[in-house]
């Protein structure tokens, strides 16, 4: 495959990153780790006029912690995040869904940035940033901004971000002591999710106090179940978890491939939470 | 003095003297090729499934920067004869004309209709976007039902029907009369879904000219240079002799490279009209377009018993989809099916008739198995429902109707003479490495306790015909070629070997093994023999490789020319060490005379006493080099017993295959490691068909698994650890006792995991599941079977 022509930029700071992009208006992409944008381009799905590498801005990679919240910088490889201790002790849900991304090349070269930026609702990752409250920085010609992962993702494959706007770090508030699973549910190892299910559970006194539960592929963003976190608070018994699943689909609406039908999709939603919630919960 | 060998090479586990090259990289690639002043192709391809061409302008193309040509079908029309179909099987097949890019009318999205030449492969295809062609869409035909309707649209007008052909066999007594004498009588429809074939390379052709002389050389990914260079001469009207096909290291093809593209007669035009050097490579997704893809059928089959479970006929009705147009064996492919319906079951009738459909879709063709995974299907599927009808095990009914071994040599009821098989030994041997008894008892107890997950146990006891093929089976079958095989041996003057063989291996590892039986016959060390193939300059005749042939037919020619070599070195032996012919023996690469071992010579001595031929015997040409061609007189029957177990998430519906034994009989082995790697992959493949692949269209006739992202093909993180066995039952029609590998694990699984996954169902009311079985289809056969049970649906 043959991408279309394109110019190409390596910036060597976020501000000179900015700078392109602003300069080129919204002709331009950036190039994370280019594990979707490369194919969009040799598919010749995507063509733009610029494409701004990003893949040499050491501020961009790291992760560190600030009172009670953790801070990935956009371009830390999933490798890294996953073996991360202070993400797994802060936001096990993160490591054990970024463990499930593909394969172990694409992990290597794929970011979280990069990910989150490019907004499929099939990704993983972006479900998983959504049930854990996460904060997506921008920085911008105008500075930096912050970004609620409710308010991030648009519509399929659009963001909030601005044509000049670099997404730099995601903060993740810390979930310690919250049970987590991220149950995915796809035909072949290397494939999409057809459906996946990021389940976090606070109990309290053997009852579910809180949760948030964010769902992969079903819809044109990422969504929380919003209907299933409500009816799950006090929720003690397996029983409890099947009846609040089986709203885990309301207000959905799941596409249709050659794997599933949104009917499928649905159905997968309902079961998935299910698994999801009792193995969070450890109540399965 | 240089080594003998005293260990028998055949039977060792040698590993492949093939794959340092190969997987280091140092290697040839078709696409690694380059010369000066390399031009690239990009080809312009229909985005429709059917239109009418109103206008090609190629003119703003030829303005792009680097590109040096660009053309339209009407360009190149002149000069370009219709691709070949070598297999009409019919006397009045529909046979449409199929020019190597479409000129008036493109018949399936994917029909390549313009070609822009550029100095790179980015200015290629960047260039393509400046091509300009007008279409009116035409009606696609993409039901293989709806496409016999009197008032169907038609895939090619001047035909006058979409009918391609009809083929009949009708063997054994008769149908009708047997089905009347039947206690159970069932009627199954199966559907086998398109495939698409996933070689690790991609197609890629490369054509150098040699102006002076009017010589070209065309260096192609295929499975087939002899017939590729035979073909391609006709299609573009380059004298043979003056055409050299060389199929460098080809990266696999499973039967999509058993082919004459179009893109490879392009090739060999636009060099001729420009007298540059040109290449093609497909991408993968352009591939998905353009390679042939395989499959493709509704089977109507009907199996008549007696209550004891004595099988007394059956009936196939196939419709198969040709595709938009015949390729070089499109017609055949069911055809080799046929004769494989019947299995390894003795029964008194059988009735088959295959009708041939042109669709607008990619054309078919052979794909892994060809013909016979589709046989082996449907007849594994309905021996497991017949079975449940008249409750018995499985195991029990195929028992009971298998050929016993004692019966052998035996003409199955389509006319095959089965040479040789242990139905039973293979049997036993699975069973025992599955542990069926303890895996019934488990499904039971879930079954009892309505588990969410339930346990299905799959059975396929198949054969198959390989070692394509004798040349006069095939006139019967109004093949176009013959099916035998050419080898030829060189001993060189320090001792060492050549053996040229006319099979073109592209990942089988035939280097290994003819070294491996060349090295036994003439008591030379394995090292010391090279394997040349696959350019017919270097190995001038030959049929090429598919069909599970190589070995059977390939091998059997390397071990005849070899005993030549040895008889002709005998009579330069006896003349050296004065002796009779008679009186010497020859063991491990020595002659030497009964009785006075001392006197002796070895055979790379005697080569290079033939080099000198200072003292040879009178009247002897100064060679002991030889060729033999082997035209085989059967086929071979491997056969087998694979084991299926799975899980079925009855909440998700997805299957996961929890065992997998399979034991089969492919005959003496000649190298047992490259018979495991064989079966793995085949197994694999079929296992793929069973639960990830299929070519899916939407209603304009749209390929949508047009990427890997859609079309899922399995890799190793899905499939389970294969348990392997063998039993080794020799073929009697060659030396060798080998049966062929290639296909039988593709041919065997897929019915084993189907029948599984229907067994697992079975106590929810499910009798059929539609491949592959994906998640949702599960899910909903078995929603569909508790709605029915239910009353409400």
């Amino acid at each position: 495959m043959i991408p279309p022509a394109f110019e190409y930029a390596r910036p060597a700071s976020v501000e000179e990153a900015v700078r392109t992009l602003a300069d080129a208006g919204e002709d331009a992409k950036v190039l994370a780790g280019g594990q979707s944008l490369l194919p969009l381009l040799r598919l010749r799905l995507a063509f733009p006029e610029l494409v701004v590498d990003i893949g040499r801005i050491p501020e961009l990679r790291g992760i560190r912690e600030d009172e009670g919240t953790l801070i990935i910088g956009a371009m830390t490889s999933h490798h890294d995040v996953i073996r991360d201790p202070r993400v797994r002790r802060h936001a096990g849900l993160l490591a054990a869904a970024t463990a499930t991304v593909a394969d172990p090349a694409v992990r290597h070269r794929g970011t979280l940035g990069g990910s989150l930026a490019h907004a499929d609702p099939a990704g993983d990752l972006p479900a998983v940033i959504l049930a854990l409250d996460a904060t997506l920085i921008a920085e911008g010609p105008a500075g930096r901004r912050a970004i609620p992962a409710r308010e991030f993702f648009v519509d399929y494959l659009q963001t909030a971000l601005h044509p000049d706007e670099l997404l730099v770090e995601v903060e993740i508030p810390t979930v310690d002591g919250w049970g987590f699973h991220y149950e995915k549910f796809h035909r072949v190892a290397q494939a999409w999710a057809v459906v996946g299910v990021a389940a976090l559970v606070r109990r309290d006194n053997g009852h579910i106090a809180e949760a948030r539960i964010g769902l992969t592929n079903m819809g044109s963003t990422p969504l929380r179940a919003a209907a299933t976190e409500e009816a799950l608070v006090g929720a003690a018994a397996p029983g409890a978890v099947q009846r609040a699943a089986e709203v885990a689909a309301d207000g959905t609406h799941p596409s249709s491939d050659p794997s599933a039908s949104p009917a499928y999709r649905a159905h997968l939603a309902q079961v998935l939470t299910k698994r999801a919630v009792l193995t969070a919960g450890g109540m399965g | 003095m240089t080594d003998q060998v005293t260990e028998r090479e055949v039977g060792r586990s040698r590993a492949r003297k093939e794959d340092a090259r190969l997987v280091t990289g140092q290697t040839n690639w078709t696409d690694n090729i380059s010369v000066n002043g390399l031009l690239h192709l990009a080809i312009l391809r229909s985005p429709m499934a059917h239109a009418r061409i109103d206008r090609v302008d190629v003119a703003p193309a030829r303005e792009r920067p680097g590109v040096v040509a660009a053309f339209s079908g009407r360009d190149l029309a002149e000069g370009l004869g219709s691709l070949p179909c070598a297999w009409p099987v019919t006397e009045d097949i529909v046979l449409p004309d199929h020019p190597p890019i479409a000129v008036d009318e493109v018949r399936y999205a994917g029909d390549p209709v313009a070609v822009v030449v550029a100095r790179d492969r980015y200015a290629a295809a960047d260039a393509l976007e400046a091509v300009e062609v007008d279409y009116t869409p035409l009606p696609p035909v993409l039901d293989l039902e709806a496409a016999l309707a009197e008032d169907a649209p038609l895939v090619h007008a001047d035909k006058g029907t979409n009918r391609c052909y009809v083929w009949p066999l009708a063997t054994g007594e008769d149908y009708a009369s047997v089905r009347q004498r039947a206690d159970v009588v069932l009627k199954r429809r199966y559907v086998q879904q398109r495939l698409i074939p996933n070689a690790m390379e991609p197609r890629a052709v490369v054509v150098t000219p040699l102006a002076a002389s009017g010589e070209y050389t065309v260096y192609s990914a295929t499975q087939i240079p002899h017939i590729l260079r035979i073909m391609l001469s006709m299609v573009t009207g380059v004298p043979e002799h003056k055409l050299r096909v060389i199929a460098p290291d080809v990266g696999g093809g499973f039967g999509s490279k058993l082919q004459v593209y179009g893109e490879e007669a392009l090739a060999l035009a636009v060099a001729q009209r420009l007298g540059r050097p040109v290449k093609w490579t497909e991408s993968r997704s352009e591939g998905y377009l353009a390679t042939h893809h395989g499959r493709g059928m509704i089977q109507d089959i009907e199996i008549a018993a007696t209550d004891e479970g004595k099988l007394l006929g059956l009936k196939v009705d196939l419709l198969a989809d040709m595709g938009a147009y015949l390729m070089l064996v499109t017609p055949g492919i069911p055809i080799l099916g046929a004769f494989m319906y019947p299995a390894i079951y003795k029964m008194d009738a059988y009735d088959f008739t295959c009708t041939g459909v042109f669709t607008t879709r990619t054309p078919t063709d052979a794909y892994r198995g060809a013909g016979r995974p589709e046989a082996t299907y449907a007849i594994e599927r309905i021996m497991d429902e017949l079975a449940v009808e008249l409750g018995l095990d499985p195991i029990e009914l195929r028992r009971r109707n298998w050929i016993r071994h004692e019966e052998f040599p035996y003409t199955a009821v389509a006319g095959l003479t089965y040479d040789s098989g242990n139905y039973e030994a293979a049997t036993d041997k699975a069973l025992a490495l599955f542990g069926y008894d303890a895996l019934r008892s488990e499904q039971q107890k879930r079954n009892e306790h309505g588990d969410v997950v339930r346990l299905g146990i799959g059975v396929s006891t198949y054969t198959e015909m390989c070692g394509l093929a004798p040349s006069r089976v095939l006139r019967d079958l109004r093949y176009g070629a013959g099916g035998w095989e050419a080898a030829s041996i060189r001993m060189l003057p320090t001792g060492k070997v050549e053996v040229v063989t006319g099979t073109s291996p592209h990942g089988q590892g035939h280097v290994t093994c003819w070294s491996q039986i060349a090295s036994d016959v003439l008591g030379v060390p394995f090292e010391d023999v090279e394997v040349l193939h696959g350019d017919t300059k270097a190995a001038p005749q030959g049929m090429d490789t598919y069909g599970s042939r190589s070995l059977v037919v390939g091998g059997t020619a390397v071990h005849h020319a070899a005993q030549k070599v040895v008889e002709k070195a005998r009579k330069v032996a006896a003349h050296l060490l004065e002796a009779s012919e008679h009186d010497l023996e020859f063991t491990h690469g020595v002659f030497s005379v009964k009785g006075s071992p001392e006197a002796r010579k070895t055979i790379q001595e005697i080569a290079f006493e033939t080099f000198s031929s200072h003292d040879l015997p009178d009247g002897m040409e100064p060679t002991i080099n030889a060729e033999h061609l082997v035209d085989p007189e059967n086929f071979s029957y491997p056969h087998g017993t694979h084991l299926c177990a799975v899980e079925v998430d009855t909440e998700t519906g997805r299957t996961t295959i929890r065992s997998y034994v399979c034991v089969d009989d492919v005959g003496r082995v000649i190298n047992p490691m490259i018979v495991e790697g064989q079966v793995h992959g085949g197994v694999a493949q079929g296992i793929a068909q069973a639960l990830y692949e299929e070519a899916v269209y939407d209603d304009e006739g749209n390929l949508v698994s047009g990427t890997m992202a859609d079309y899922l093909v399995p890799s190793a993180a899905d499939l389970p650890e294969f348990v392997t066995g063998r039993t080794e039952t020799p073929a009697t029609s060659n030396p060798l006792g080998a049966k062929g590998v290639g296909e039988a694990g593709t041919i065997a699984s897929t019915p084993a995991v189907v029948n599984a996954i229907v067994d697992a169902l079975r106590p929810l009311g499910v009798t059929e599941v539609a491949m592959p079985c994906t998640p949702q289809r599960v899910w909903e056969a078995i929603e569909q079977a508790r709605s029915g049970k239910d009353g409400s649906a």
